[in-house]
């Protein structure tokens, strides 16, 4: 008897392109881990960490975004849902619906980053408390999630648009939503790690 | 191409019923987060507890929205043992050592 190994069959019973995806988020999983690890290294280290995110507005900003993002993921769940079930304008709706959640998320994060900056006066290499690797990573950790937001947010534009003229199969959107899904997953971490973390008390 | 040949052939996986209750289940758990965040709670505690609610968020995610809940065994297998241990080890490796100011600091 031939085993599902020796050829010939998808051992997983998922498509290439799906497997690929899942590929690209465990290596991006392992990336952010990294980043996600040496910020909690520093901020444990560190005796006079500051803690410069207010309830208002930093905290109520970053837990409306968490809610953007995890209403996203509802949306783009049920857009692969709908296309699974052969229902193309439904599907473009929902996909539509996951990129306006998708770029509320981003207005927010931009507005809380102008925030930081021109109210608490933090940049990449400095800030008043004289904790500079704050700043640093910071703005790598939610840098590198806000350019995965809007890359997110192209494709699903690219995915919308060619399902709304008959292309793309019903896997193409489900490979999309497993990207999107891993954006959200990360904030899932970065939201408490960095806002929660050092919120103002 | 007609909308039915497009159709699945493999069972659906979770429900929109489903799909609704995780997402309530999603928000409930960062209501919690933030409630934490105000009380006053050992950072080591309280980072514990963040990175708790965080990991069972992420499964979440990942069994249902992400669907490998309904996927293979094989799939799981694959991805995430190697991703689970690779974590482990940075945690291992470098997370005791950010404690060491704090203890080196005169009692």
């Amino acid at each position: 008897m031939t085993s599902v190994w020796s050829g010939g069959r998808s051992p997983y019973a998922v498509n290439s392109k799906k497997f690929g995806m899942w590929l690209f988020i465990i290596s991006d999983a392992l990336t952010f881990s990294a980043l996600l690890m040496a910020y909690t290294y520093v901020r444990l280290a560190t005796p006079n960490w500051p803690t410069p995110f207010h309830f208002s507005p930093s905290i109520i900003f970053s837990t409306v975004m968490t809610f953007c993002l995890l209403s996203s993921s509802l949306t783009m769940v049920m857009g692969v849902h709908a296309m699974n079930h052969g229902r193309r304008k439904a599907a473009v709706a929902w996909i539509l619906a996951t990129m306006v959640c998708g770029a509320a998320f981003v207005v927010l994060h931009l507005t809380e980053w102008l925030n930081l900056i021109h109210n608490e006066h933090v940049t990449p290499f400095d800030n008043p408390w004289g904790v500079p690797l704050f700043g640093g990573t910071f703005f790598a950790l939610t840098g590198l999630h806000m350019t995965h937001v809007v890359i997110g947010l192209i494709y699903l534009g690219i995915i919308a648009f060619a399902v709304a003229r008959g292309k793309f199969k019903a896997e193409d959107v489900e490979v999309s939503g497993l990207y999107w899904h891993f954006v959200d997953l990360v904030w899932m971490f970065i939201f408490p790690l960095v806002y929660l973390m050092s919120a103002k008390i | 191409m007609s909308t039915h040949s497009e159709a699945i052939d493999r069972v659906d996986g979770a429900t929109t019923k489903a799909f609704i209750t995780v997402w309530f289940a999603l928000l409930f758990m960062t209501g919690v987060e933030v409630l934490l965040a105000y009380e006053q709670i050992p950072v080591v505690i309280f980072l514990t507890a963040l990175v708790g609610l965080s990991v069972i968020k992420a499964a979440l995610i990942i069994a249902y929205f992400m669907h490998l809940k309904f996927e293979k065994l094989s799939l799981f297998l694959t991805l995430f043992p190697m991703l689970i241990l690779c974590i482990i080890l940075m945690l291992l490796i470098f997370m005791p050592d950010s404690n060491r100011l704090m203890m080196m600091r005169p009692r």
